[in-house]
């Protein structure tokens, strides 16, 4: 218990998946100027993992043993076909969730962080529980980043900023200073 | 073709249209394994192949594949040749292979290489996707270099291993850690722009820089 | 994606057969490709992990002649690999020999650091009860502070040695057996360290004694 614990907290804020390691930078950069619409996308991205780290989990155990060599095509074959699937269902079952999450769905099947969840989960050696914490921890932080950027971007609007600034290098700018602060989250929970 | 399309598509993606620094694409690699110089190039030659080899293979198929698929067919095209830069990297050179982990395999997700097929290599001729994919490399491999050689230098002193400010240097150890990369991508870009500022107040004639332009420009 | 498609309405009508065959050639090329390339560079790549195992045992048994690999099932070691569906996920350690008897026990642990986990290997005598060796296989400890774990010879060779179990005291206060100078600045990587060699005795000392009986 206490492990899953750790996971998911390290996988929160300690290791945030944007902040630490960059993976799901497309959504930071892109849909991070609204707190509305970055809870969505966040709601979004965790639902998404925790299919990709089920499905990880299944090919880790039942099928890859056996042909270690299919692992990136396989992960990546799957979790695509299996997100457009329960997309397609979701929009059958739901038309009020299909408007709210199914729209983010097609864009973060390819994204670096579902990807990279799949073979971090790998390279450790996680099991299903373990993955899961994995999965919603990873969720939570990516939901976090993006969430914290889209509040500091909306009161950027109206401050006065050198025109070079604007954009791109004044989102870095301000995600190296939230990485920063969220280094400060290391050592949180070691049990040391 | 002529010779000014083929010089166009290979200067093309060094520079005009960096895929980092000025289209944004393959942001993840770019600011994960920059913290060496040794680990960007690393990156920026296995991205430069597997760029190569499915530009090559897209173009030399493109009548074969249905344009329902294409995209199914990309993805697979690519990361059949990610597990074979991945595997070769980890034979030849596995002291690399450990540094840069997983974001090897993460190159299959690197939208810089599927933008290129998309809106290249399945248009034209295997030559000039070539070229295209030749040039975008080296623009990825530049940028990267750029990154890995600025923090290799404050965060550790050195550049590729051998110091260069000698040892009483206190190395600015956050330019190697996550925050770094961020830091050091946001002030490139603020250089970029005030340079391509000057370059375009230079050819409309003598114009007064605003105020913040300037300070900008120094903090940079 | 900066072009745009023509609409799919403007092109003719794909049959679904070619669709799939399209996409079952192009998996069957991909396929034969990555399985050529895998057996050409799996010996590579084992040999290197093998070599990189072998660094390791040697540095933390101080220079067995050789050493044994010994699988922990059911909280028993055995010589003998069990028949399982995935042999990676076996937990093995390793026995050195010297002049024809065992010197030693090489295990490796790991468990939460500063910033990640923190994997380590270190070498056991069972008969005196004393660390032989420590060495760090793994870590993402904060450059310049935490990864002195690995950095810092004095802090590695001071688990030459030393009784077990471990108390990590204040750096220059270690006078007694079992006690070790923590570093300075690194106080939670050095206590990760500490916690990981002990906790990984009290799990496995039973079963080492056991089979040291056995033989």
């Amino acid at each position: 218990m206490g492990d899953l614990v750790w996971i998911l907290v390290s996988a929160m804020v300690v290791n945030n998946f944007t902040l630490a390691l960059f993976l799901g930078l497309c959504p930071f950069m892109g849909v991070s100027a609204r707190v509305s619409t970055a809870l969505r996308m966040g709601a979004a991205n965790i639902f998404v993992l925790i299919i990709t780290s089920t499905c990880a989990w299944f090919l880790n155990s039942f099928i890859l043993p056996h042909a270690p060599y299919l692992r990136l095509i396989s992960f990546i074959v799957v979790i695509a076909s299996l997100v457009q699937m329960v997309e397609m269902a979701i929009k059958k079952l739901s038309p009020t969730l299909f408007r709210q999450l199914g729209i983010f769905l097609p864009l973060i099947t390819t994204n670096c962080a579902i990807l990279g969840l799949a073979i971090f989960q790998t390279n450790r050696g996680y099991g299903f529980l373990e993955g899961m914490a994995f999965a919603i921890g990873a969720g939570l932080g990516l939901t976090l980043a993006l969430v914290l950027m889209a509040s500091i971007r909306e009161s950027t609007e109206l401050a006065d900023i050198p025109d070079l600034a604007k954009g791109t290098a004044l989102v870095l700018i301000i995600a190296g200073s939230l990485s920063m602060a969220f280094m400060g989250f290391a050592g949180l929970l070691s049990s040391a | 073709m002529t010779e000014r399309t083929a010089h166009t598509d290979l200067i093309r993606g060094i520079w005009k249209e960096n895929p980092v620094l000025i289209q944004m694409l393959g942001l993840c690699p770019a600011l994960a394994v920059t913290n060496t110089v040794a680990n960007s190039l690393a990156m920026g030659i296995a991205t430069f192949f597997v760029l190569l080899g499915s530009s090559f293979l897209v173009s030399l198929l493109k009548k074969l594949i249905p344009h329902e698929v294409r995209i199914s067919t990309y993805i697979l095209i690519i990361a059949t040749f990610v597990t074979v830069a991945d595997m070769s990297l980890e034979a030849i050179v596995p002291d690399v292979h450990k540094a840069l982990g997983a974001f090897i395999a993460l190159i299959v997700v690197n939208c810089m290489i599927l933008g290129r097929q998309e809106a290249f290599a399945s248009k034209n001729s295997i030559g000039r996707s070539l070229l295209d994919a030749v040039g975008t490399g080296f623009g990825f491999i530049i940028a990267l270099l750029l990154m890995g050689g600025f923090r290799e230098l404050l965060g550790s002193g050195s550049l590729l291993g051998y110091s260069i400010f000698g040892p009483g240097f206190e190395p600015w150890v956050v330019m190697i850690l996550p925050p770094g990369g961020f830091l050091t991508l946001g002030f490139l870009l603020l250089i970029l722009s005030w340079w391509q500022k000057r370059k375009a107040t230079d050819q409309t004639g003598n114009q007064q820089w605003p105020d913040g332009v300037k300070s900008g420009g120094e903090a940079a | 994606m900066t072009a745009t498609p023509p609409p799919d309405a403007q092109r003719p009508q794909v049959k679904s057969t070619k669709l799939i065959t399209t996409l079952a050639v192009a998996g069957m090329m991909a396929g034969t490709l990555i399985v050529t390339v895998f057996q050409k560079t799996l010996p590579a790549i084992e040999a290197h992990k093998a070599l990189v195992l072998q660094q390791a045992i040697q540095t933390v048994l101080s220079g067995p002649e050789r050493f044994d690999t010994l699988y922990v099932v059911d909280e028993v070691l055995t010589r003998d690999a069990p028949e399982v569906n995935n042999p990676n996920q076996l937990e093995r350690i390793f026995v050195g020999y010297s002049n024809g008897t065992r010197t030693g026990y090489a295990i490796a642990a790991g468990e939460p650091g500063f910033q990640d986990i923190i994997r380590l290997m270190f070498g056991y005598d069972h008969t005196s009860g004393e660390v032989i060796g420590m060495r760090v296989l793994e870590s993402k400890e904060t450059p310049g502070l935490g990864d002195k774990i690995e950095k810092d010879s004095s802090f590695v060779s001071s688990f030459r040695g030393i009784a077990t179990p471990i108390t990590g005291m204040k750096a220059g206060t270690s006078d007694e057996a079992g006690e070790l100078d923590m570093i300075t600045g690194a106080t939670i990587s050095s206590r990760a360290v500490i916690k990981i060699i002990n906790n990984a005795l009290t799990r496995l000392q039973p079963m080492i004694e056991a089979y040291e009986v056995s033989q």
